[in-house]
């Protein structure tokens, strides 16, 4: 796999998917490719945010606590993208995801993925509009 | 210090201007004797004067003196005949010139001696000085400032003190030799010279009234503008950040505008000066050759005699120069040392005894520390203590509290005198601390300020300053007898800079080892450990010098193998193999298989080495690195394309600069894909190739085919390195250890995988219980210790160099440990967690440590609480309570 096929899966992302291929294939040479094994977490509930994940192969759980302990909330696979709330708004992460099979994921750091939108409207466009969707959904 | 240079040139080199001025006395028959040959060699034996019969002969070398107009003999001299009396002549004036030449270069070399000396004397007088400032001073002056007067602006001084006393003598007595010279050959042409000389020495210095104010001008200008220079290179982070680097450029244009037009007018002046100069003292000539030429015609004056006058004269405005040069110098030199020592004579000096060495070991401090009614100012007149007494226990540990700035840290800095105090008596075990030597306070006190300094050296180093208070122990190398007779002569002290100076009883240690061991047993105190240990892993190690600690690196290479093929950590670290590509590795360190030592194989060099790029085309490698160079080129302008170039990314991501990016876009329109290109233009692709990682970077453009390329080349590359350049790559070797690598790429022998969840944590942490295993935590922290710590530790951080002054206070065992503000930089949790640490391990000796806040528990067992000066409350806690309003009595009284 190559830095063509990651830039095919940010493609893919909504909130990507209005920015020029040149600066997704920048996005995704600045971001690393990093490798989970089963039971190993992306991150974990309560930590703060330093990376965004877009998994690219296998299966993680989102677990968040509860006070009956923990529950799985969602399973999420290939093409989806998470950890984006935590590092846009300084807040720690909202719940935590541990990889179910092997995972392959983009990690795409603070730092990089603040530049980015910085240097692009149309990207900081499409985070309010997707922010704004979700807003909506929970009103 | 003498406030007139000549007093202090006569005072310190009294001898050796006598000696110099003896020599030059010597001298002068000799140079008056060489001016008379020249018209004997012409009257005599060439125009025939006194051999006028056949086989006349004339007396050689007869020693006469003229003496009141008679002639004195001393020799008769030995007859010979014309010719002979010629070359007899001849060789005579060239033996005089032989032994004028010998005096002048005896002189010479004597004056260069006296001049040395005297500079540095005069260095070492000003640098001691600054050594014993007051305090306060530093505040007010500019460290380039000083440094600038010690080593520039004394140094004409120092060329001036050879020739102040014997120039005008050596120079007047050749002026006054040559006039009296010309006054006996004819009365009139002497009287003429003499007459022009003195309107020289009359004009010429009134000329120079401007000139000397405009050095001093210019000397003021240049010490500003070295003080501004090191203002910028300290505040360079500032400039950077506030974006006034054009205000700062703005500024030293100037500044150097200044210093321009101050030296341009110089120069215009000195050019009149000279110009006028040379012309008065051609005027002379001028009437030499018209009136000296009429009275020879007119047969009053012998040609020999008109010849001799002018050479005499030739001979004249030599030393009329050097002697108004001298004059010129002189002045200036004074200014310049006036203005000098000006600088270096402060109200307030710390007398030498302070500082003198102590006749016996100072004993530990015991008792109390009493402040009876203490004030001090700072220097613009601040208050910054007023009426404070206390009296704390040595041995007790003490909390100074307060808000910043009203008088917790003056009081802490009072004890070790860093602020002076103005009124009151402050008691330290017995001694008032305003009289005792530095000594006590820099053995028994251990103090640790905010802003303390790390000198240019190692960690170590710099933890071992605190205990150099005098040499100790001899070693081989020392002052040669050479040395200490110019320690003496030139008034240096003799303290051996060779000797070994570390006071080890002090740290409670017998030897180097010990207290080595001693540091490492302080650094978790000053929670340290981890840093030095980092230290020691990135460090180089020397094999040759440290065999034990390379063969145990082995070793740990050898245990952690194993622990890194374990399928459960698999992948952590791929491992360097001489049969495999290692694709976490840079294409460079592939082709290679190890690490270039010699700057020529590195990146670009490496294909224009001729034989390299030949082994590369054999084997079919050369235009596939290149192409995959272009490709690289390619992607990343496409990539970083309309980014601007001191966007972050550049640094962080780019295979090329931002700097580098117009420079590869023109090659790449330059030369279309395929086409051929020159060896420099090939070697630039193939210079980004070599910087590709396979792993980090996934361009996916290196093929399997290329990767068994390499391996190839790697075989054939090293056989030719071993034999054509040998010790220009370090290669990997797994059963060697690889001097250019950091001991932990030592002991992983390979390169932590990318892409590998918390690879780095996960290795790190494999290494360390592999190292505890083995037991060689120890001589990593050892190796960490001699990392260097940069110029004024900028290689450390803020908070790392806070640690070093810790333990540079802690390992001197002092009776009094004073931290004031000394972990400011550490967040409130390290703070307390050090101090906590530092009162267990300090138990029954005394700490005062300076705290922001009075309430809550504290670990002391007395608060003093320092609000607008003055004591505003005290509390013991642990012995024996005082009541509060009993102590604030005591602050009212």
């Amino acid at each position: 796999m190559s830095l063509n096929d990651e830039v095919e899966a940010l493609k893919r992302i909504k909130l990507f998917s209005a920015i020029e291929p040149a600066k997704l294939k920048l996005l995704a040479f600045a971001s690393e490719r990093i490798s989970f094994e089963a039971g190993q977490s992306l991150f974990r509930e309560g930590d703060p945010g330093d990376a965004a994940y877009l998994v690219l192969e296998g299966v993680a759980d989102v677990v968040v606590q509860s006070s009956k302990g923990p529950i799985t909330v969602a399973e999420i696979g290939r093409d989806a993208f998470v950890g984006e709330i935590a590092i846009l708004c300084d807040v720690p992460r909202t719940a935590s995801v541990t990889a179910a099979s092997r995972i392959v994921a983009l990690r795409i750091r603070k730092d990089v993925f603040l530049q980015l939108l910085r240097d692009m409207t149309s990207m900081a466009l499409e985070i309010m509009r997707e922010l704004a969707e979700r807003l909506e959904a929970t009103t | 210090m003498d406030q007139n240079l000549f007093s202090y040139i006569w005072r310190h080199s009294r001898r050796e201007q006598i000696a110099v001025i003896a020599v030059v006395l010597a001298s002068l028959p000799f140079y008056y004797a060489s001016l008379n040959l020249p018209a004997l060699i012409v009257n005599m034996p060439i125009q025939g004067h006194g051999f006028e019969s056949p086989g006349a002969s004339q007396p050689f070398f007869p020693l006469s003196l003229p003496w009141f107009g008679e002639e004195v003999v001393i020799f008769p001299g030995i007859p010979l005949d014309r010719l002979s009396f010629l070359i007899a002549l001849s060789v005579l004036f060239l033996t005089l010139v032989c032994i004028n030449g010998i005096f002048k270069f005896q002189i010479n070399t004597m004056k260069g001696r006296m001049g040395e000396r005297l500079l540095r004397r005069l260095r070492y007088e000003l640098l001691d000085r600054v050594l014993r400032f007051p305090i306060g001073h530093f505040r007010r002056v500019r460290p380039p400032e000083i440094a600038s007067m010690v080593k520039d602006e004394v140094e004409p001084i120092g060329g001036f003190i050879g020739d102040a006393i014997e120039l005008p003598l050596f120079a007047g007595g050749q002026a006054v030799t040559a006039l009296l010279f010309i006054l006996v050959q004819n009365f009139w042409l002497g009287l003429i010279a003499a007459f022009m000389i003195a309107i020289q020495s009359l004009v010429i210095p009134l000329l120079r009234v401007p000139i000397l104010r405009l050095g001093r001008l210019r000397q003021l200008q240049a010490r500003d503008l070295a003080g501004r220079v090191g203002e910028i290179v300290e505040g360079i982070s500032d400039i950077r950040t506030n974006d006034t680097a054009n205000y700062e450029r703005a500024d030293i244009a100037r500044r150097l505008g200044q210093i321009f037009f101050i030296r341009f007018e110089l120069y215009q002046r000195k050019f009149f000066v000279k110009f006028l100069n040379n012309f008065l003292a051609q005027v002379t000539p001028f009437i030499f050759y018209a009136l000296g030429g009429y009275l020879a015609i007119k047969g009053q004056l012998s040609i020999g005699e008109l010849v001799a006058v002018i050479a005499a004269y030739k001979e004249l405005p030599a030393p009329i120069k050097e002697l108004i040069d001298w004059d010129l110098q002189r002045q200036d030199a004074q200014i310049k040392y006036e203005q000098v020592i000006d600088q270096f004579q402060p109200d307030g000096m710390v007398s030498a005894a302070i500082q003198s060495l102590p006749e016996a070991d100072i004993p530990p401090l015991k008792g109390r520390i009493t402040a009876s009614d203490l004030s001090a100012i700072d220097d613009s007149g601040a208050r910054l203590l007023e009426g404070v007494s206390f009296d704390i226990e040595l041995d007790s540990h003490v909390a100074f509290a307060g808000p910043p700035g009203q008088g917790k840290e003056a009081a802490a800095q009072a004890l070790v005198r860093l602020v002076a105090v103005r009124g009151g008596r402050l008691i330290l075990a017995g001694h008032d601390v305003a009289l005792i030597g530095d000594a006590v306070i820099g053995r028994r006190v251990g103090y640790v300020g905010h802003d303390t300094y790390v000198f240019t050296g190692s960690v170590k180093d710099n933890i071992l300053y605190g205990l150099k208070h005098e040499p100790r122990r001899p070693s081989a190398l020392s002052w040669s007898m050479r040395d200490r007779a110019e320690l003496a002569a030139s008034g240096n002290p003799s303290f051996d800079p060779f000797a070994d100076w570390i006071d080890y009883e002090a740290a409670s240690a017998a030897t180097i080892e010990d207290v080595e061991a001693r540091i490492i047993a302080l650094l978790p105190t000053a929670d340290f450990e981890d840093d030095v240990y980092q230290f020691g892993l990135r460090a180089r190690i020397d094999p040759i010098a440290t065999p034990e600690l390379a063969a145990l690196a082995l070793k740990a290479r050898e245990a952690l193998r194993p622990r890194l093929i374990d399928p459960a950590q698999g992948g952590l670290v791929e491992p360097f193999d001489v049969e495999a590509y290692n694709r976490n590795a840079t294409l460079e360190e592939n082709l290679l298989f190890g690490l270039p030592v010699d700057p020529n194989y590195v990146g670009a060099s490496l294909p224009q080495i001729q034989q390299i790029a030949n082994l590369l085309k054999e084997l079919d490698l050369f235009n596939p690195l290149v192409a995959a160079g272009r490709e690289i080129a390619e992607t990343m302008i496409e990539l970083f394309r309309g980014l601007p170039p001191d966007h972050p990314f550049f640094e962080q991501f780019s295979f090329i600069s931002a700097t580098e990016m117009p420079e590869y876009q023109a090659l790449l329109n330059r030369i279309p894909a395929g086409a051929v290109m020159g060896p420099q233009d090939a070697a630039r692709f193939i210079a980004l190739s070599l910087r590709y990682v396979d792993a980090r970077h996934r361009l996916g453009i290196i093929t399997e085919e290329i990767r068994i390329k390499i391996l190839a080349a790697r075989r054939r590359l090293q056989a030719w390195l071993k034999e054509n350049a040998p010790g220009a790559i370090a290669f990997y070797d797994p059963a060697q250890f690889n001097a250019a690598a950091s001991l932990q790429d030592n002991i992983l022998f390979g390169r932590v995988a990318y892409g590998v969840a918390d690879a780095q944590k996960r290795v790190g942490h494999l290494l360390s219980d592999v190292l505890d295993e083995l037991g060689l935590k120890d001589a990593v922290l050892r190796a960490g210790l001699r990392f260097d710590a940069g110029a004024a530790g900028r290689r450390l951080l803020p908070g790392q160099r806070q640690k070093i002054a810790l333990l540079r206070a802690l390992l001197k065992n002092p009776d009094l440990l004073v931290v004031n503000q000394g972990l400011a930089v550490l967040d409130a949790g390290a703070q307390s967690e050090i101090l906590t640490r530092v009162l267990a391990m300090r138990s029954g000796q005394g700490v005062i440590w300076t705290v922001a806040r009075a309430e809550g528990e504290h670990p002391f067992d007395h608060v003093l609480v320092f609000e607008q000066g003055r004591i505003a409350d005290e509390r013991r806690l642990r012995r024996g309570p005082v009541k509060t309003s009993e102590a604030k009595e005591r602050t009212l009284i």
